[in-house]
């Protein structure tokens, strides 16, 4: 599959835009995760729709997100488990250098293959009218795509969000990477210094320490992951460490410069001051809402400048037939999580149902290794919301499955309501944390409290039974039982 | 101060073969000969270990100010000698520089972490260090509330309240809720981020009583949101991993019976939390997840301590990592296999049948790692260093100045007895919001010596 095949799905070259009906029951603008679930959502209703993308059907999660991302992770996984193959019985070989180019076909390859389920050839069919083309509110019902203009009765704005920039001096002039060119890389960087320890600093900074490259990793924060709790950050930290990243914490990146062929960046930690050659930079400090060029003062839609349009909890803005949806005006940037905003700012938009966005406990996922997936409330949340709470944890080195899988680094955390069984909220730390959460969000959605969960049989051995036995620690523990109770 | 024999001349009975009360009399005594041997005497500063050109800990002197009572009760120094050593310690303290120098002993009332032995001023571009300088400043009050007579003892109280009346604690919040970690004039506030229960919690009882400088009441109730009540391997726990930090507080402070809100809320109490703590190290211990030597429930004590360094091994066809000086932790980690084969015995107010346990299996397995009856501060098993589990070099301050307070608190509560007529711990704790137990007690509410008790002997 070649690039070729990848935009005749996303963005077909030599692509015509329909005739516009007028008006439309919606326009969606932006076809990423959010505007798709959105436009969908409405054909199913019967409504008619027209979906207005800028660049590539797939948003980023498709052409430089998730997807390239976990293709990207999945084979530095592979080559990282050959170094552990001797502690499984393997003899002795010579470790395999890494085929950069045939990992990067294989994103390539990936990218293309599940672009076909987002193709515009499938939007086509279920009647939605495709637009390629800018997209800017003119007043309150109308916007121009290209220069056509569209009026609607409604509008959804999913224009997710891009890499930010920085004003680290120098940086511009040495040139440096983001989630939007990192996979279009063609060779393994020898060395590489990542500035930033979100989700993607960090998943892509494990990731080629895998695959060979000298990877530092550059953090101006005491902890990876900010937003996670403090024990999930600094299993991270350890496990980074273990494979040999370069790990610098409370560490500002102060300059970036050329010198003797090398880019060097500058950083201070607490006044002592550092500098580390890298042959290439990844800068990975967060992703800015894309709100510019929208007119959305035309349509009468309250924005900010780097924090993106500004809804109520039912996903509306302040023109009330204008929603909005995904990266464009949530802290959340996750691609599950703009797919479920996209459905149900769809769902308010035409009244058929309407749903708040913070009832949904949506999971999400850091994809190093080990995982960290969280749902619903960190315990620190509740304190701060004056609900007193316990946590319920079973470590994954007790778990026999995580031992005989030699994957047991991590933990899985429930999190109670004190003196009730009603679950709040979940951090898993494990190998496959991302599968793991989702039984945590049946449970939730379910609305099953830690007593009944105790008694649910799983299969054994399971790294998923570590969530049972979390329940059987709470039922011990009301119950003054001393130990987590074991099948064998 | 004259040396302090460790009493362990040739021939003497073995460690592990001594009755429990000459085995914690010779531990003791050998643990506070540390301070004896490693002290300037011209200005009271402590060195923070005993290898060669080691600096001063500012915490090892708040330990030895709070050790000297003991050494004095237990008739290791006299009287007059140990309040002429305090009083010197307390004069370095008011008389050293306290500016925005980068040379400087301290500023705004708190000290830099670490001094240089003669000059007493700041080291290795160190940070002006809060919980230390709570620390410290713990044994300042320590050895105003127990010299009670005239002459230096009167000196002694009123530097100790002017020590403590200087410390700028509402400044080192830097306009936040919670305080910040540490402060160095070159680059101004740290940002370690203080998340979660750990060691601190004497810097906010001491902060919100200030007279002059406190901390605001909301300050000590915005740290404690951040902790995490947690079910871990059977035991509820406020969660901290590293066993010091169950400890270094309950030095000074006895827990038992007083609660704050948090604690209310939980049922429990902190001096039970490190009961927990400590079941909790005693099980990690005997599931040994890590598979290192040694561990079991009676062979435990993770904490922050001196460790193997960065190397790795090779061993059951895996790699194993090794560190440096950190802080390990209990069940998360980091775990190397390294145990600070002082923190058993330093958990004996707590549960003395489990610290005696371990200490005695850890002086019969591994002699080694008590030379003259006094505790290394890291040991590791399982990575070999000339055929023996690896061991630290020297001595360091803390763990010895724990050892000493903690032993007495087991014995005869002396520290306790002490701290819990000091009128600014007292207002410490109740500004906090702790609330029962002695702080009901309305015949220690007032300032006086403490009715002290009977030595075990």
């Amino acid at each position: 599959m070649s690039q070729d095949d990848l935009l005749r799905r996303v963005r077909p070259p030599e692509w015509q835009n329909p005739r516009p009906r007028s008006p439309y029951d919606l326009v969606v603008v932006g076809g990423g995760p959010a505007g798709l679930g959105a436009a969908r959502t409405a054909r199913r209703q019967g409504l008619s729709v027209a979906l207005i993308e800028r660049w590539r059907l797939g948003g980023n999660s498709l052409n430089c997100g998730s997807i390239p991302s976990k293709a990207i992770i999945r084979a530095a996984r592979v080559l990282s488990s050959l170094r552990d193959d001797e502690e499984y019985g393997a003899s002795s070989f010579e470790r395999p250098s890494t085929d950069f180019p045939a990992v990067m076909e294989r994103v390539r390859r990936i990218r293309t293959r599940i672009a076909e389920y987002h193709a515009v050839e499938r939007l086509q069919a279920q009647g939605i009218d495709v637009w390629f083309a800018d997209a800017r509110f003119v007043e309150g019902h109308v916007l121009v795509a290209g220069p056509t203009p569209l009026s609607f009765k409604k509008a959804i704005i999913a224009t997710g969000a891009r890499p930010r920039s920085s004003n680290i001096p120098g940086l511009d002039q040495v040139g440096y990477l983001t989630s939007d060119s990192i996979f279009d890389l063609a060779e393994l960087p020898k060395r590489l210094g990542v500035i930033g320890g979100g989700p993607l600093g960090c998943e892509l900074a494990q990731a080629f320490c895998r695959l060979g490259s000298r990877v530092t990793i550059v953090q101006n924060d005491a902890k990876f992951l900010p937003d996670e709790e403090r024990e999930a950050a600094e299993l991270l930290s350890m496990s980074m460490s273990r494979d040999g990243v370069d790990t610098r914490l409370n560490t500002t990146v102060v300059g970036a410069r050329m010198e003797a062929g090398a880019k060097w960046l500058d950083t201070v930690n607490d006044g002592t001051k550092c500098s580390i050659p890298v042959d290439e930079i990844l800068l990975s400090i967060g992703r800015v809402p894309n709100v510019e060029g929208l007119g959305l003062a035309a349509g009468g839609i309250d924005f900010e400048i780097g924090r993106g349009i500004n809804v109520d909890d039912f996903l509306c803005t302040t023109n009330a037939d204008v929603f909005a949806a995904g990266d464009v005006c949530s802290r959340r940037q996750f691609t599950n999580v703009a797919e479920s905003s996209g459905r149900i700012a769809a769902q308010n938009a035409f009244g058929t149902r309407i749903e708040r966005q913070h009832q949904a406990a949506i999971p999400w996922c850091t994809y190093c290794d080990p995982e960290i997936a969280h749902i619903g409330l960190h315990a620190r949340e509740a304190r701060e919301r004056s609900i007193p709470v316990e946590c319920y944890t079973v470590m994954m080195q007790d778990v026999d499955r995580a031992i005989t899988d030699g994957q047991d680094y991590g933990f899985i955390k429930i999190y109670v309501r004190q003196a009730t069984d009603q679950i709040l909220g979940a951090t898993i730390v494990a190998t496959r944390a991302s599968e793991l959460i989702n039984e945590m969000s049946v449970i939730m959605s379910a609305g099953i409290g830690m007593r009944r969960l105790a008694t649910i049989v799983h299969t054994y051995p399971t790294q998923s039974d570590a969530i049972r036995l979390a329940a059987v620690a709470f039922v011990n523990s009301r119950s003054g039982e001393p130990a987590t109770q074991r099948i064998v | 101060m004259p040396p302090v024999s460790s009493g362990l001349g040739a021939g003497m009975q073995a460690l592990d073969e001594l009755a429990d009360d000459a085995l914690l009399d010779r531990l003791q005594q050998a643990a506070f000969s540390y301070l004896s041997e490693n002290t300037n005497p011209d200005n009271g500063l402590v060195a923070d270990t005993s290898r060669t050109g080691s600096p001063c800990s500012i915490a090892v002197v708040g330990f030895a100010l709070s050790c000297y009572p003991v050494a004095v009760e237990r008739d290791w120094m006299s009287r007059r000698e140990a309040a002429a050593l305090t009083l010197r310690t307390l004069q370095f303290f008011s008389h050293s520089l306290q500016s925005e120098q980068p040379d400087a002993t301290g500023f705004k009332g708190f000290y830099y972490h670490f001094l240089d032995m003669q000059s007493g001023r700041r080291v290795w571009q160190c940070e002006l260090s809060l919980v230390d300088t709570a620390l410290l400043m713990a044994g300042i009050l320590t050895a105003g509330c127990y010299f009670d007579g005239a002459g230096d003892e009167e000196s002694i109280r009123n530097l100790s309240e002017a020590l403590y009346r200087r410390v700028d604690w509402h400044w080192a919040r830097n306009g936040l809720e919670t305080v910040s970690q540490g402060w160095k004039p070159e680059y101004g506030f740290l940002h370690y981020g203080w998340e979660g229960y750990n060691e601190a919690t004497i810097v906010y009882i001491l902060g919100v009583s200030s007279p002059t400088h406190p901390l605001p009441a909301a300050s000590f109730g915005g740290w404690t949101l951040t902790y995490q009540w947690e079910n871990l391997l059977g035991h509820d726990v406020l969660y901290s991993g590293p066993l010091f930090t169950h400890l270094f507080s309950h030095a000074w402070i006895d827990y038992r019976g007083i609660q704050d809100s948090f604690m209310r809320e939980k049922g429990s109490d902190y001096f039970e939390n490190t009961q927990s703590a400590i079941a909790i190290h005693r099980e990690y211990g005997a599931r040994n997840p890590r598979g290192y030597e040694g561990y079991d429930r009676d062979f435990w004590g993770i904490t922050a301590g001196d460790g193997p360094g960065d190397r790795e091994m090779r061993e059951s066809r895996r790699d194993r990592r090794f560190f440096g000086y950190m802080s390990r932790g209990v069940p998360y980690g980091p775990d190397d296999g390294t145990i600070a084969p002082w923190a058993m015995l330093a958990a004996l107010p707590f549960n003395a049948e489990a610290a005696l346990r371990g200490t005695r299996r850890l002086l019969k397995s591994y002699p080694q790692v008590c030379p003259n009856g006094r505790f290394r501060s890291g040991f590791n098993a399982t990575l070999k260093v000339q055929g023996r589990g690896w061991l630290s070099e020297g001595w360091f301050g803390l763990d010895q100045g724990l050892l000493v307070m903690m032993i007495e608190n087991y014995r005869t509560g002396l520290i306790w007895q002490i701290t819990r007529r000091c009128p600014v711990i007292r207002a410490g704790l109740i500004g906090a919001g702790f609330t029962g137990g002695w702080l009901s007690d309305p015949a220690l509410a007032c300032p006086r010596s403490p009715q002290l008790p009977s030595r075990t002997r």
